[in-house]
């Protein structure tokens, strides 16, 4: 039996609510309104962060070092040419020898990674293999994308033992149906009219796919527990639903009202939601959108029993929230305006690539050392223990610190450094288990932060240096999640 | 066996040029004037001089690497010039290095000066240091700034010492205040203007708990001094100071990746001021250290250091400063020059400008802010961050 063994997702911390965004630039196109509210990542997140950041959610409990493959779908890769997914493998610090891909280019693709993990799987080229799915999207100022897009991320571990959702068959369409589209080296989506992409796309593609999968696996709708299909329009996501003859029940929710359409890995988010709530037997569809559709389904096992409650998934990171109280920020938090960040600000230092492959372990896995002879842990790795009564050369082991929590030791809110959330949060982290460093912080504000605090480990961006062309990645504290 | 250092050095000139945003005068400016008042201090001339030692930190926004600048700005001839850098403590450095080389009879007059050019990165606070730090630590350190760094101790010291950061910032405005009140008397500090608790309570915050008054200056400027074996330094003047202790002390990296440090105090400050008591002979420095020049680059720093140093027992500063023990008038006057705080802090040159009031105190010439009858000076300069840094203790008496 090949199928999804865990699961795991991520919402970030910041929901703004749209009324915000509708009073900044509502006055430019007044048809843009829309309720609800939607998650926002910080400014130092981006997919590869959330693909991070739900991978990790997805990994609990499992063994980092089974895994053969990592596969990772978005449309907003922060490199046309540095692969995402090995940016990934190395902060989970997986093994060297995996096959890695970036699947990319449509936001159908979350499912087409899905669909390759559970190939490769099937045909026996890998035991277990991980797929985050990640999308950071923006819109122009005053566009309705700018309401409706949310930022989020899923990850689903595909293998072949402790199936919790078995994987019975799929049913794809592939057009070249142009509603959205973005050239290269484009920020923004272009789009055709709204009645075309609701119309011939989402009405036509994803009914055609979902009863393409029933015909295919000889399935009546009515025996499908949940069917998750991403919509940009919430109307139609209701009315595709209805034309399917499904009770409203049995339609998975597409979080519209409170994340938003978070792109590629929209139909994953939809899937976790989905298992959270599944029970052994149960038929669950997952469907896709985007230049044609994939539709899955999956029929859940005994063994969901052991995964659910142990992830934070949808429910937890829904609950984790705080509101984004200003579209300014949001916006700034994109690159979206100039800001003014001084000339303080401005000064990037050079990054040396060597230098970042042979630390790789160390600041993208934040991996550092344990000493043999006295078991102390210290980051970053140490040749020479650093415990002063011990002092013991080259007697180092691996020591994930990545999945370990802390405390807070000490901190400072920073006026002075530029942040792009001031003030720069940030102190020293006493792990537990051994170990201190110090580390930025993030999703944290002035007046919650306290002495002593539980935090954890949080991978993201640490600066971009935009005449290089390089994103820097590492970890921060953040307090822990629910 | 090495018995250190004491009273083989002598100090017999000294140099201090006004320390402040000096933007018509560029760091050869401010080298001549530090060394002109140093050799004619000292009555010497500069073929006099057979060695020097030349501190400046951060060289994009300075001088350049090398010894070099030193050498062409004071057009010295061919001497051998050495270029110290150890952060803050650069300028305690150069003066070590100095004193070491008398000490060590390779030469008889040897020079340390010291500059920084601060202002000439067009921003407020000390250049951006994420460069400076090595291509691994730029990986891997946060975002972290000078008055963050040593935030950090004050919101440990108030959480170890149960003070509520209301208190607490009024216990550290009196450590500004009296310095402010000091650097008024300074004709050479950058700052001269007394400032009120009121001002200091509501001034904007720099990082948390520390606001703009607890920070000290960002200035321009350059000392220098002149040291020759304390055997011959009766022959250029009749007050000459001699060298006592002159320590240094490195972390070893257990403050910041082992647990055991508390975050209140300063580790290499503490072991250091031990051996540089031990070194100048000086049993209980509550009662024999007569004036300090501490590395107030923060307020909380320089009341943390009231502890490292054996002054005042641990979590106690606060009663020694509510009692004014470390006022103009107090027990042992702490900063009576006006310290960073008032002078700002010119990396290369500090430390050197610290010794220069010692000096000058010890001698009796510092005008309206003299210390009666001065016997033992301390100066302590410190650079890095208190979780991983350097401390510099030197001791002069007359």
């Amino acid at each position: 039996m090949v199928g999804i063994t865990s699961y795991g997702a991520y919402i970030p911390r910041y929901r703004i609510d749209r009324g915000r965004i509708y009073k900044a630039m509502g006055w430019l196109n007044p048809a843009t309104y829309m309720p609800g509210e939607k998650a926002v990542a910080n400014f130092d997140e981006d997919s590869v962060s959330m693909g991070v950041a739900a991978g990790i959610d997805c990994l609990t409990g499992m063994d980092r070092k089974e895994i053969d493959a990592l596969f990772f779908a978005t449309t907003t890769s922060p490199y046309k040419e540095r692969q995402s997914a090995g940016i990934i493998a190395t902060a989970f610090d997986l093994r060297p020898d995996i096959r890695t891909a970036d699947f990319t280019d449509s936001v159908k693709t979350g499912t087409t990674a899905l669909l390759s993990a559970y190939d490769a799987v099937k045909a026996g080229s890998a035991k277990n293999v991980i797929v985050c799915a990640a999308d950071c999207r923006v819109g122009k100022a005053g566009s309705s994308q700018e309401e409706i897009f949310g930022d989020g991320a899923a990850s689903i571990m595909i293998g072949d033992s402790g199936v919790i959702a078995s994987l019975e068959g799929s049913y794809s369409v592939s057009y070249d149906f142009v509603d959205h589209w973005r050239a290269d080296g484009e920020i923004f989506d272009h789009q055709w009219e709204d009645r075309f992409i609701r119309d011939i796309g989402y009405n036509r593609f994803i009914i055609e796919a979902i009863s393409g999968l029933a015909k295919k696996c000889k399935l009546d709708v009515k025996d499908i527990a949940k069917v998750a299909y991403p919509c940009l329009y919430a109307g139609d996501h209701k009315g595709i639903g209805k034309k399917l003859g499904l009770d409203p029940a049995q339609v998975q929710d597409p979080m519209l009202n409170n994340v938003g359409y978070t792109g590629t890995s929209n139909p994953l988010m939809l899937l976790v939601g989905a298992l959270e709530d599944a029970k052994a037997g149960d038929n669950i569809v997952v469907v896709s959108f985007g230049n044609g559709s994939d539709a899955l389904l999956f029929k859940v096992t005994d063994e969901i029993e052991k995964v659910k409650g142990n992830r934070r998934g949808i429910k937890k990171h829904l609950a984790a929230k705080r509101e984004l109280t200003s579209y300014e920020k949001m916006i700034s938090f994109r690159n979206l305006i100039p800001v003014e960040k001084g000339i303080r600000g401005e000064v990037i230092p050079p990054t040396a690539l060597s230098e970042l492959w042979r630390s790789r372990r160390q600041v993208l896995g934040l991996c550092g050392s344990k000493c043999k002879v006295c078991g102390t842990p210290q980051y970053p790795v140490q040749k020479i223990c650093v415990k002063p009564d011990c002092g013991a050369i080259d007697q180092m082991e691996d020591y994930l610190f990545a999945d370990k929590r802390g405390h807070l030791f000490t901190y400072t809110g920073d006026m002075l450094a530029f942040s792009m959330n001031p003030p720069a949060i940030y102190g020293i982290v006493d792990f537990e288990g051994g170990g201190r460093y110090w580390f930025d912080m993030t999703d944290v504000d002035q007046e919650s932060v306290k002495v002593d605090m539980p935090v954890e480990m949080s991978f993201r961006k640490k600066y971009i240096d935009a005449k290089s062309g390089i994103h820097g990645y590492f970890w921060k504290a953040i307090p822990v999640i629910g | 066996m090495a018995d250190g250092i004491k009273d083989k050095v002598a100090i017999i000139g000294m140099g201090c040029t006004k320390f402040g945003e000096r933007w018509e005068m560029g760091s050869e400016d401010l080298m001549v004037e530090a060394f002109q008042e140093a050799i004619e201090d000292a009555g010497i001339e500069k073929k006099d001089i057979q060695a020097a030692w030349f501190g400046s930190c951060f060289d994009d926004v300075n001088v350049g690497k090398a010894a070099t600048p030193l050498s062409l700005a004071l057009k010295l001839p061919f001497l051998p010039v050495t270029r110290v850098e150890n952060f803050c403590a650069t300028g305690s450095e150069a003066l070590r290095g100095a004193a070491y080389a008398v000490a060590s009879g390779a030469y008889d007059i040897c020079l340390a000066l010291g500059v920084e050019k601060l202002k000439d990165t067009g921003y407020g606070g000390l250049p951006e240091m994420s460069s400076a730090m090595g291509t691994k630590n730029r990986l891997i350190f946060p975002g972290i700034t000078a008055p963050g760094g040593f935030a950090m101790m004050a919101t440990r010291y108030f959480a170890k010492y149960g003070i509520s950061p209301e208190e607490g910032k009024k216990i550290l405005a009196k450590v500004s205040i009296k310095s402010h009140k000091n650097g008024v008397k300074n004709p050479k500090a950058h700052l001269r203007r007394e400032i009120t608790e009121e001002q200091v309570l509501k001034a904007p915050m720099i990082a948390w708990p520390l606001g703009l008054f607890d920070c000290c200056g960002v200035s321009d400027g350059s000392a220098a001094a002149i040291v020759c074996r304390a055997d011959m330094a009766k022959n250029f003047r009749p007050d000459p100071v001699r060298i006592k202790a002159m320590q240094i002390a490195i972390s070893s990296g257990e403050e910041m990746m082992y647990t055991d440090w508390d975050g209140t105090y300063v580790e290499t400050a503490t072991r250091c001021a031990a051996r540089a008591y031990k070194e100048a002979g000086i049993k209980n420095p509550r009662e024999e250290v007569s004036m300090m020049e501490v590395h107030d680059c923060f307020s909380i720093t320089e009341l943390v250091t009231y502890e490292d140093l054996q002054i005042s027992p641990r979590g106690k500063a606060g009663d020694d400063v509510r009692d004014g023990f470390f006022d103009l008038d107090g027990k042992i006057p702490c900063q009576p020059d006006g310290g960073l705080k008032c002078f700002g802090h010119p990396i290369g040159a500090t430390g050197l400008r610290m010794m220069y009031e010692v000096y000058k105190q010890l001698q009796g010439k510092a005008g309206e802010r003299q210390i009666k009858d001065p016997k033992i000076g301390l100066t302590h300069n410190m650079g890095g961050f208190p979780a991983m840094n350097l401390i510099s203790v030197s001791i002069a008496g007359l």
